[in-house]
Order: C-alpha cells, then sequence, then structure tokens
C-alpha cells in the first residue's frame, strides 16, 4: 500500500497534492499496490469525494475538532498510527510548506531518511529517486533504504492527470472509500498549532495565482522607479514580482520575492525587467510557460531561459509599452 | 535569552553550476562560499534578540575547518561564541546532521547554559532537505515550526509567524525552549563593520568531533536539468520595440481585448 497525504482548502484537494497524486498512481501501478489517502481537518470528507478518478481507493479522513488548525506534530502523529495500522511501502506529501513540515516530523518519529523534493522514482531494490537540488538547479540521484519510503514530490515537477471517467475500468473512475480515522493525541502532540490567522490585505493580485507577472531586478535602480512597472502590471492585470536584490536592499517587501528563498510563481507570462537571472532567481520563475525579458546586455544569464527579448533601457522600454498598450486599448 | 543559531557552509553560486568530472559535487574552483539567506537571517535575528532581551548568542556548524570562515563571519555582526563541529568535508545526510548538533546541545547544555531558542534555516541553499531542525527539536523534546518570518520573544513565549497559501499570516506560539526554521525576509541582515570584522578574526572558536551515523538518502550522482535553455527571441531593441511587444502581448492572449 502506498499512502498519499492528501492537502485541501475550500473543500477540493490542492494542485500540489494533484501532482503528487499522479506520481502515487504511476508508483502504485508499477509496484501492484492500491494508493490510499490521508486528509485532515474541516471539509476533507469533501475533498476526499473530489479524488474520484485518481486511482485511489481508500481515502482516510481525520476530522477531529482538535484538528480545526494545523498542528503538524498531531499530523505526523496520526500518519504514523496509519503506518502502524496499514503498513504502507512508501509514505508521501506534496513539497508544499506543510508536506514539507508534516513529512520532516514523520521522519524525526519514526527515524526514517526522507526524500525531499522528489521529481522521479524508480521503485525496487535499491529504491532509487531523483531529488531536487539548489531549489531545482540541480539533481540529484540517490538511493533510499529505509522500511518505509518517505517522500516529498517536488511542486511543478509532475504533470497532473486527468482523472480516469466512467469510459473505462469503472474501479479506475470509482471515488475512494472513506474511512474515518480516530488518532490518539496526547497534549504533546497538540502543543504546536495554529493560534490565529491574520488574514490577507487583497489589495493587489497574488503572484502565484497571476497569469501574468511583472518582474524587476536590480536594473530598476531605485524604489520610486518601481512605479513604471506598476503602471504596466495594472494594463495588463498582472502582479509585481521582484529579484533578490530588490528585497535585500529594501527596495520592496520580501513578500514580492521571486527565487529560491522566496516564492515560485507559475503564470503564462514572466515579464523580466532588468534581472540578469541568476539560477536562484530563475527556479523561481522557469514553471512561466514564456518569459520575456527586457534588458541593456544581450547576454544576460536570462536569455538562456527567456522566449522573447527586447535589448534595451527598461525605463525607456517598459513606459513605451505602456503607452502603446493605451494607444491600442483606448485606456 | 540564550540563542544557538546553526548554518551551513555552501558555495555562492551565481549564473550557472559546473559539476566535478565525476558528477559527484559542484566544481567550486572558482567559488566563494557562504550560507544560505535563511541562514544569514537567522544570524541577524540572534543578534538583534540578543540586542533587546539581553542574554547570549552562538553560531554552530557541521562542516570542515575551512566552514570557521561562516562562523567568523556570524561574529563580525554581533553573534559572540561560535561552535565547529569538524568532518574531514565529506556529505552528512539529514539524520547525521542533526544527530551530532543534538549530541552538540547536549554537551554544550551540561556545561551549564541552556539555549532558549535555537534557529536553523528553513532548507540549506544545496541539498534542500527542509527536516534538520525538526529532527534536532524532535530529539530534544522541544517544541519547532518551519517558515518562520516574524518572530517576538516575550514571557517565556515566543510568537512566530509565516505567510499562509493565498496571503495572509499563520500565527505560532510556543512555549520555550523551542526551535524555529526561519526564512529569508525574517529581516533584512546589516553589513559586518570593519571593527566587527576585526574582532571576529581573533575570537577563538570551539571545535567538537562528531560522531557519525548512516541515514540517507545516498547520494550516488547529481546532473544539471535538460530543457531549460530556450531560443530567445529578440523581437526589438529599445522603445522602439514597444508596436512589437503589444502584438506579441496580443497574440499571447493576455493583453485584455
Amino acid at each position: 500500500m502506498i499512502l498519499a497525504v492528501v492537502e485541501h482548502a475550500d473543500r477540493r484537494p490542492e494542485r500540489l497534492s494533484l501532482e503528487m497524486l499522479s506520481l502515487a498512481r504511476r508508483l502504485g501501478a508499477e509496484v501492484g499496490e492500491p494508493v490510499e489517502a490521508v486528509l485532515f481537518g474541516a471539509g476533507a470528507t469533501e475533498a476526499a469525494g473530489q479524488l474520484a478518478g485518481r486511482g485511489v481507493s481508500v481515502a482516510h479522513v481525520v476530522e477531529d475538532d482538535r484538528l480545526a488548525a494545523f498542528a503538524p506534530v498531531a499530523w505526523a502523529t496520526s500518519i504514523v498510527q496509519l503506518m502502524t495500522a496499514r503498513v504502507p511501502s512508501i509514505v508521501l506529501a506534496a513539497g508544499s510548506d506543510r508536506g514539507s513540515e508534516v513529512m520532516a516530523h514523520v521522519g524525526a518519529r519514526t527515524d526514517f531518511p526522507l526524500a525531499a523534493n522528489v521529481t522521479d522514482v524508480l521503485p525496487g531494490e535499491p529504491f532509487r529517486i531523483t531529488r531536487q537540488r539548489w531549489a531545482g538547479s540541480l539533481l540529484e540521484d540517490a538511493v533510499l533504504d529505509a522500511p518505509t519510503k518517505l517522500l516529498t514530490i517536488a511542486p511543478h515537477a509532475v504533470a497532473i492527470d486527468e482523472p480516469a471517467t466512467g469510459g473505462t475500468a469503472a474501479s479506475a473512475a470509482a471515488a475512494p472509500i472513506l474511512e474515518p480515522f480516530a488518532p490518539t493525541l496526547t497534549e504533546d502532540d497538540l502543543r504546536v498549532a495554529v493560534a490565529r490567522r491574520l488574514e490577507p490585505d487583497r489589495s493587489g493580485i497574488s503572484l502565484t495565482d497571476a497569469r501574468v507577472v511583472v518582474g524587476g531586478g536590480r536594473g530598476v535602480g531605485s524604489p520610486e522607479a518601481f512605479s513604471e512597472l506598476e503602471e504596466l502590471a495594472a494594463l495588463l492585470g498582472a502582479a509585481v514580482g521582484v529579484s533578490r536584490v530588490v528585497t535585500s536592499s529594501g527596495w520592496r517587501p520580501h513578500s514580492q520575492q521571486i527565487g529560491q528563498t522566496g516564492l515560485r510563481i507559475a503564470p503564462d507570462l514572466y515579464i523580466a525587467c532588468g534581472i540578469s537571472g541568476a539560477i536562484q532567481h530563475i527556479v523561481g520563475a522557469k514553471a512561466a510557460k514564456r518569459i520575456l525579458a527586457i534588458n541593456t546586455d544581450p547576454d544576460a544569464p536570462i536569455m538562456s531561459v527567456a522566449d522573447y527579448a527586447v535589448i534595451g533601457n527598461l525605463h525607456e522600454v517598459v513606459p513605451a509599452i505602456s503607452a502603446e498598450i493605451r494607444r491600442v486599448t483606448g485606456r | 535569552m540564550n540563542i544557538l543559531v546553526c548554518v551551513k557552509r555552501v558555495p555562492a553560486t551565481g549564473g550557472r553550476i559546473t559539476l566535478t568530472a565525476d558528477g559527484r559535487d559542484i566544481d567550486t574552483r572558482y567559488l566563494g562560499f557562504t550560507v544560505s539567506p535563511h541562514e544569514e537571517c537567522a544570524v541577524e535575528e540572534a543578534v538583534r534578540i540578543v540586542e533587546k532581551h539581553g542574554g547570549s548568542s552562538t553560531v554552530l556548524t557541521l562542516g570542515p575547518e575551512v566552514a570557521g570562515e561562516q562562523l567568523r563571519d556570524a561574529m563580525a555582526i554581533g553573534i559572540e561564541r561560535a561552535v565547529l563541529l569538524e568532518t574531514d568535508g565529506a556529505d552528512w545526510d539529514p539524520l547525521a546532521t542533526a544527530a551530532a548538533i543534538v549530541d552538540a546541545v547536549r554537551a554544550l547544555e551540561a556545561e551549564g547554559e541552556t539555549f532558549d531558542l535555537l534557529l536553523f534555516g528553513n532548507e540549506a541553499a544545496d541539498t534542500g532537505d527542509f527536516q534538520v531542525g525538526i529532527r534536532v527539536a524532535t530529539a530534544l523534546g522541544r517544541p519547532s515550526v518551519t517558515g518562520i518570518k516574524a518572530i517576538e520573544v516575550a514571557d517565556g513565549k515566543v510568537v512566530a509567524r509565516r505567510e499562509a497559501g493565498g496571503g495572509g499570516w499563520e500565527v505560532f506560539e510556543l512555549e520555550l525552549p523551542a526551535v524555529l526554521a526561519v526564512k529569508e525576509g525574517l529581516n533584512l541582515p546589516r553589513y559586518p563593520s570593519v571593527p566587527g570584522r576585526l574582532r571576529a578574526k581573533k575570537k577563538e572558536i570551539v571545535r567538537m568531533t562528531p560522531l557519525s551515523r548512516a541515514g540517507g538518502p545516498t547520494k550516488e550522482r547529481l546532473r544539471l536539468p535538460e530543457g531549460n535553455e530556450s531560443t530567445v527571441e529578440v523581437i526589438g531593441q529599445g522603445a522602439a520595440a514597444a508596436p512589437a511587444v503589444v502584438e506579441l502581448l496580443t497574440r499571447l492572449g493576455v493583453l485584455g481585448r
């Protein structure tokens, strides 16, 4: 049996969990074992119901009131108890913030190794994995030796399979059987939990959801000059993101940083303005479908990942693009 | 508040990574070394907390003798004491690293000083294992939380915040002693002063010999991902390129109407 930890929000499985389930399903077929899921907290039952056609035979639903707020150790303890009951060969989760944290606790509690940000698995003896280093600038081929293999799956590394529908084998398209699971939790398991949430400032478009992102780097030159990028972003309904030098200089908040130590974005178009393209930035932007680079240097590293380029000073190019959009659209 | 910050020496990579001929390591012949941005913020935070609340600050690393450079960098901005768990420079996996840090914390605390707070980077820049801090916390029986971008200490507790999916913040309250894995954005680290560098140069580094244990995963080789390179189409020069860009935006369907 393969156990998949599925995260959900608004009663739907999260995108990164669906990516992880696609890999889990392939692994299940290769080793001839069923895939079972575990889901936590309010809305888990509804989210589990959405897993039809994704190769999940049983969904263990933990709807304990004490888990209404995220509690990483309590999740891990529940998973370890499920491991004892169901004896999975592999336990995997998305390499999300929560997935990474919970699986590290599972690793610590079982004293098993954990392979983080895995992109591919070759099951068997030895059990081979490929995982990301440097946030994906580099890949590592490694062997994992443990009674139960613990994995997190790198974000945006595995395509989401379409769910099987009624036309194919009935079992593949079926919704998972829901099984309530009641873990035995102690005070210790619950002493770290989200105490409260501070709601987001809803003034802008979220960088991780935006279809278009306008990025600024060292070439922007000053905090004030970001108004040029903001104008273009407003015309495109885009979000503004930045490279690390911009946040390290205090020009923009860190919450706007794209890259290894910031956000991973996956827009349809990323417009990189005055960004040279250090690998630490590229790994945050490479899931963009298209990249347009605006840079004075035709040999900047960003050009090796860009699809389109304008060679020139962004302080001339960006306002000219905004003016042309206004002219064409009459705005 | 007595604080221990754990850091890791990593190569300062820039535009491109080059591997050694056997494909097992990064070719570092032309690279400098640093710690991850997360860890730079952890070091800065330790200095700030001690400036505000008093107490002591210690930086610790597991690595070869040259990793003393990273310990001195931390002391140059105000960390008082440094501990090197000296290795021959070979890779240590997350289980082995965590066990060595646990041994060191127990040994240092046996000398009388308890660390109220252990700070780690959320993940190392190079291996990105996302687990050493949690393994250490679990072995020591201390509460821990990861991804932290704001810390406040008061009344035997630490209030720590991290960004939530979809915006906003998740707030955690942990009893001390506690373990936090932090992210860049926690603060804006200061630059070392020249006197700070000179002071750090003269300071002693406490050396300990860690015991190794096998954990995993076991690295076989490294490789560069395929298919990242693209052929760039230059669509224009300077402001004159604007009509071509707008035409492209229209073609890609990202320009409304």
